[in-house]
């Protein structure tokens, strides 16, 4: 049986108890939140497993690495609490359920991870992906399965997630490039939190585009524009990748403009908050989240997650800002035609 | 002996009558159960007048006639039971007059719901008609005399509900009108009230009280946006309670209830489409707060919540007529599709579940259970819908005996069964309140004397 590694001593003696501190959705002072951060340690009830909209931020807000979200969401488990209705989470499972219907290119060493998310294999072309491009895998076989974390179901990732490692692993990839944000997080924080061994590299795409485009140096035309960046939830799992948003930034000749909900403060795409804690907080993240982007000047609102860009694509444009995934980007600064909208 | 081809293309021309094989054999079969049964002679009329002849000529020969619009009813409505002519009305496909004040349209025998839905779109972008979720090629008035429903019948009923005026051609071979229209031939407005709405001698009838050579319909406004919202619930139970919530709203276009195990991730849960339509976004924010305030206790006792429906998922759960349908109908490959949809009270919609799922397991069907919301959740149509393999005898028996079974269910609970087979309306007809099939029978009798019009069908 997987354990989460997660150590008491660490969390007792924490100094900020700075993951439910600087919680955006729940208010509470450093002793309130020791002494409910005690409680949920102890396997006690407490009004935050109740309340909490499944954000992942916690996750980066502990800077001792100690897993307090996947801790919580454990416990929603464990004491039977729905962050989100029944029926929704078994959509979830039954829909990401491995049927055999997987996709797998031509694959080597080097592959591309697609999630099992269709707009993938359109996007991952033209000379960002030349020479990878085939090498790819794709279908619920090589799903994540991190989107649990929303519903409280970390049985479904303990029960899925050790045959996904071993499903790729099988495919004799040494280093998997993952496409999808989510995936890299869940390689790097929430399968190692549970002791799951990745025997194979994973490279977050930031990172390949990158380097990629340092490649192609000499095609890139600055774009000159303004641009604000929407972080996902799933990034909270690995704020390191962060810089080479940046990066890339930098790298094509692009402003980003300055943010309140930026970093460790961005606000999430709030459609997962739609369907577990209803349109009022929604809306209202939502509402906050693209004033402060039409406020500081953005042309465009830069997308990592698919997810996001499908749930808040359309109300981007409708504020005036023009919606695109960061692929599509680096394939306008390198003079390429951008791949259909999601 | 009368050659009654040659007679038929004095009247029609020689090109639009036949009684060669090819047709006899097309027009004896339909996609659903009913054993095929081929006609003698298929015609194809383009007035009122060429009808009214080859009625006359059926009436005086003692000739069965069945007249036929899409012919996609399933349940063998139009297939020729007694042979004789088969009066296909597809040349009458005129849309004779938009009243954009009034807001109805006159529309020939013929005019199929796809023709009627492009010509508003181009001509008269401000209004809209009810379509069905039947294939583009199902026609206006076949779906008015099945009393059909479609995508305003949560809001304003059966798509019969909506006729504003006929023209039928009698048995006997008058031309008789019905509605505003019988006094002013410019009004199509009112299919009866404030008199006697006499259009219930021919809707629901099948053809066998006259044929309807003309139809008024009402328009309604089409508004600028239209958009979906997905509710999710694993308890069945909750389903009337839900619709009753979402009704008190006056807020939805459509409600539609879906519950099949494929796709995966429909398994386990009832799928309820909610459409709502606005002229702005702040008409249609307005109306997703009421909805999901309507449905807000629910949600909190994590029973049923909202599906975030992407952009990209939407337009196929908006299209009309939906696409999916047909995709279901063919699912198991082989052309096979029949279903069973009882009128039912919003109550039992439980128990008809429950019974569908009992039918699926004793049979080992492949199924599909879609209930669409009539009046403002009056009642609502219960598909028991299964698909099929032609080629396969065994799973078409093991349909049979389920709609058999269904149809038994439907009429012990109290529902009424929508577009009936024959052998279903022999059910009908034995349990029927004695003084209310003498009337059937006096008006059946009264208009067609010589029992020429869809024999076999509503025989009282």
């Amino acid at each position: 049986m997987l354990q989460l590694n997660f150590d008491p001593a660490k969390c007792i003696a924490c100094k900020t108890q700075d993951c439910l501190v600087k919680c955006q959705y729940l208010r509470l002072d450093k002793d309130k939140a020791k002494t409910e951060m005690q409680k949920i340690i102890n396997g006690e009830d407490s009004f935050v497993l109740h309340d909490c909209v499944t954000c992942y931020a916690c996750e980066e807000y502990c800077k001792m690495g100690n897993h307090p979200f996947y801790l919580i969401v454990e416990r929603q488990e464990g004491r039977g609490i729905l962050p989100a209705p029944r029926s929704i989470a078994t959509m979830w499972i039954n829909q990401c359920e491995p049927r055999g219907r997987f996709t797998v290119g031509k694959v080597k060493e080097r592959a591309l991870s697609f999630c099992f998310i269709p707009i993938f294999p359109l996007w991952a072309t033209g000379k960002l992906f030349d020479g990878i491009a085939s090498s790819y895998i794709m279908g619920e076989e090589f799903f994540c399965n991190a989107v649990f974390l929303h519903y409280a179901k970390m049985s479904v990732i303990k029960d899925r997630l050790p045959k996904v490692i071993e499903n790729i692993a099988k495919l004799g990839i040494k280093e998997l490039i993952c496409l999808h944000d989510e995936c890299y997080g869940t390689f790097n924080s929430l399968a190692p939190a549970y002791g799951m061994k990745v025997p194979f590299k994973t490279t977050h795409y930031f990172e390949y585009l990158y380097e990629k485009l340092k490649e192609l140096k000499d095609e890139i035309k600055p774009l000159n524009v303004k641009l604000a960046y929407q972080r996902p939830c799933s990034n909270r799992l690995s704020p390191k990748t962060q810089h080479f948003v940046d990066d890339i930034f930098n790298l094509i000749g692009a402003h980003r403009v300055k943010r309140e909900y930026v970093g460790e403060n961005a606000l999430c795409c709030a459609e997962v908050i739609r369907m577990g804690q209803g349109y009022k907080i929604a809306d209202d993240v939502q509402k906050r989240n693209l004033e402060d982007m039409v406020k500081a000047g953005a042309e465009y609102c830069v997308f990592n997650c698919p997810m996001c860009y499908l749930s808040i694509g359309d109300k981007v444009s409708k504020r005036g800002l023009k919606p695109i995934h960061i692929i599509d980007l680096c394939k306008m600064a390198i003079g390429e035609k951008t791949a259909p909208g999601v | 002996m009368i050659d009654i081809y040659n007679l038929l293309a004095e009247i029609v021309g020689e090109q639009h009558v036949s009684n060669h094989k090819e047709e006899r054999y097309f027009y004896g079969c339909d996609p659903g159960l009913t054993p095929p049964h081929e006609p003698d002679y298929v015609v194809m009329p383009e007035t009122t007048e060429e009808v009214q002849q080859i009625v006359k000529l059926a009436n005086k020969e003692k000739i069965p006639i069945v007249p036929k619009g899409g012919g996609l009813a399933l349940t063998g409505l139009v297939i020729p039971q007694k042979g004789g002519i088969v009066i296909d009305m597809k040349r009458m496909g005129k849309i004779l007059e938009v009243n954009e004040k009034s807001r109805y349209v006159v529309v020939e025998g013929g005019v199929t719901h796809g023709m009627l839905q492009n010509y508003l779109k181009k001509h008269h972008p401000k209004l809209r008609h009810s379509i069905p979720d039947s294939p583009a090629i199902s026609t206006v008035v076949g779906n008015a005399v099945i009393h059909g429903q479609g995508r305003l019948t949560q809001q304003y009923g059966f798509n019969s509900d909506m006729v504003s005026g006929l023209e039928v051609v009698l048995p006997t071979g008058e031309i008789c009108r019905i509605g505003s229209h019988s006094i002013s031939s410019q009004h199509w407005f009112s299919k009866g009230a404030p008199w006697p709405d006499l259009s219930g001698l021919f809707l629901g009838w099948f053809g066998t009280t006259g044929i309807i050579t003309k139809l008024g319909l009402r328009l309604y406004p089409c508004k600028k946006m239209r958009d979906v919202m997905v509710f999710l619930t694993d308890k069945i139970e909750l389903v009337p309670d839900i619709i009753l919530k979402l009704t008190h709203t006056e807020m939805t276009e459509d409600i539609v209830v879906n519950e099949q195990p494929l796709p995966p991730r429909m398994k386990g849960n009832i799928y309820i489409l909610i459409i709502i339509t606005g002229d702005s976004d702040e008409e249609l924010d307005f109306k997703r707060k009421i909805i999901w305030d309507a449905l807000w206790d629910i949600f909190e006792s994590r029973d049923g919540g909202f599906l975030s429906v992407p952009a990209d998922m939407k337009p196929p759960l908006l299209e009309m007529p939906s696409r999916d349908v047909v995709r279901f109908a063919d699912v198991r490959k082989g052309g096979g599709f029949e279903y069973s949809g009882p009128i039912i009270p919003l109550e039992k919609y439980p128990e008809f579940i429950t019974k569908q799922k009992e039918l699926v397991s004793k049979y080992n069907l492949s199924y599909s259970a879609t209930s669409r919301v009539i009046a403002g959740g009056h009642c609502m149509m219960y598909a028991f819908a299964f698909t099929f393999n032609r080629a396969d005898p065994d799973e078409m028996d093991r349909i049979r005996k389920a709609l058999r079974e269904a149809a038994e269910f439907t009429v012990e609970q109290g529902g009424m069964m929508w577009k009936p087979t024959i052998e279903e309306q022999k059910m009908i007809i034995e349990r029927m309140d004695p003084n209310t099939l003498k009337i059937m029978k006096k008006i059946k009798e009264l208009l067609d004397p010589n029992g020429i019009m869809n024999p076999g069908n509503w025989e009282a």
